[in-house]
């Protein structure tokens, strides 16, 4: 299986404590690989390392077998990350935010497009109403409403579950799993143990610096 | 190209709508700080035409302080900076967007008012003429400065005073060939030369000021 994202000998160093060394992976098409370990482990680390916001301390990220260093506009087109925080604005309704969101990341989207997006998980009626008066799961769900006409190949979530209630998971688990079906590739981050059809599932357990987290299927 | 400059600039305006009371604000800031001058010194026209262009550029540069912290500080709360630098697009170009932005929110509605402010220092004519003018050339060069020192202290505590610290003094040209178009202009002298200037400052305000800008925020990011 030749690795479409290979990630090599990363290494993280926060203040004075070694968060992980010697990690790496990669990643085919159709493949899914899961980050495990407790909080402060660094997963959101290591998700924010392949995506090119931090720089390893050692290692590098690899997209296609070419450094994501030099080639950070191509890499970043095919990129889709979704962070801890939501990155809506709670001044401006879901609908306003979804286009907004794709018009900067340079997507086209529709507005019939988005609505219906909006509609697929569950927040048809609250199209209009600003973010703020949302609750947590339903800001989550806005977030997460980008996912449903997202063609890029890689998906790097972090944490995507939190917040949302059962129905929203299985919905959202289907939404990587048509992904993945597609060809695509995911990366997550999760506490909870959520089934995904993939061709592959790799898991990734930091914080155990002894057998170095290497990916094990 | 355009359009992504296009719609960074048309999302920063429909946010500053939707939250009006920081930008008003800020203008509010400026109307009253350069109306305590005539209460302050008394009716002595004279002396108030000479104040008149230095106290109404540092008012416009305070007022413009004022709304710095908050050009990148919470697009880093609620994680769409992430998202702005994970665009595709050079990350220049966004913070080109960001600054026109707010310069139309904030260092336009200052121009725009200066001239009626002016009236209170008894300015004549052409010096509220060339007063508008100066601070509609210059306000895009405080805008552009101001992203680097707001990109900088991004995350930072007390990221206010630092701000000032770390821009303040970065506006003093501005400030000297801004004021000094008006004081050129009352003694009789063209002001062209001034404005050219001014006009330089802030090309490189708006074109050059937002790559370094750009470098602080992937710091501020990393």
């Amino acid at each position: 299986m030749d690795g479409l994202l290979e990630a090599i000998d990363l290494e993280c160093v926060r203040g004075e404590r070694r968060l992980f060394a010697h990690v790496g992976f990669r990643l085919g098409a159709g493949e899914l690989l899961y980050l495990q370990g407790g909080n402060g482990t660094g997963k959101t680390t290591l998700l924010r390392m392949l995506c090119g916001l931090s720089t390893p301390m050692a290692g590098e990220v690899r997209w296609r077998g070419a450094p994501i260093r030099g080639q950070a506009d191509d890499y970043r087109r095919e990129l889709c990350y979704l962070g801890h925080p939501n990155a809506i604005k709670e001044d401006l309704t879901p609908l306003e935010n979804l286009l907004a969101t794709a018009r900067l990341v340079g997507e086209t989207l529709d507005e019939d497009a988005a609505i219906d997006a909006l509609e697929q998980l569950g927040l048809a009626g609250r199209a209009d109403l600003a973010c703020r008066y949302l609750s947590q799961g339903q800001k989550r769900r806005v977030a997460l409403a980008r996912l449903v006409g997202e063609r890029r190949l890689l998906w790097l979530l972090d944490e995507p579950f939190v917040a949302l209630d059962v129905a929203a998971v299985e919905f959202v688990a289907g939404l990587i799993g048509a992904h993945l079906q597609r060809g695509g590739l995911a990366v997550l981050t999760t506490h909870q143990a959520v089934p995904i059809a993939a061709g592959a599932t790799h898991e990734l357990v930091l914080g155990d610096l002894s057998t170095g987290g290497s990916a094990t299927t | 190209m355009i359009a992504f400059v296009r719609a960074i600039v048309a999302r920063d305006l429909r946010l500053a709508m939707r939250r009006r009371s920081d930008v008003v604000s800020a203008l509010f800031f400026f109307i009253i700080v350069v109306s305590l001058f005539p209460l302050g010194v008394g009716p002595q026209p004279e002396l108030l035409r000479t104040l008149a262009p230095g106290v109404l550029w540092v008012a416009a540069l305070l007022a413009t302080m004022l709304s710095l912290p908050r050009l990148f500080a919470d697009d880093l709360r609620d994680g769409t900076l992430e998202q702005l630098l994970l665009a595709p697009q050079p990350l220049g170009l966004t913070v080109i967007g960001k600054v026109v932005a707010h310069w139309l929110v904030c260092g336009l509605p200052l121009a725009l008012l200066a001239p009626v402010l002016g009236l209170q220092f008894d300015l004549p004519a052409d010096g509220l003429k060339t007063l508008t003018l100066s601070l509609l050339i210059g306000t895009p060069a405080l805008s552009g400065i101001g992203a680097i020192g707001a990109a900088l202290t991004l995350g930072v505590r007390g990221s206010g005073v630092l701000l000032s610290l770390l821009v303040l003094p970065l506006y003093i040209p501005v400030l000297i060939f801004g004021a000094g178009a008006v004081d050129a202009v009352a003694t009789g002298m063209a002001s062209d030369a001034h404005l050219s200037l001014l006009g330089a400052l802030a090309l490189g305000g708006v074109f050059f000021a937002p790559w370094p800008t750009a470098a602080a925020l992937r710091i501020a990011l990393e």
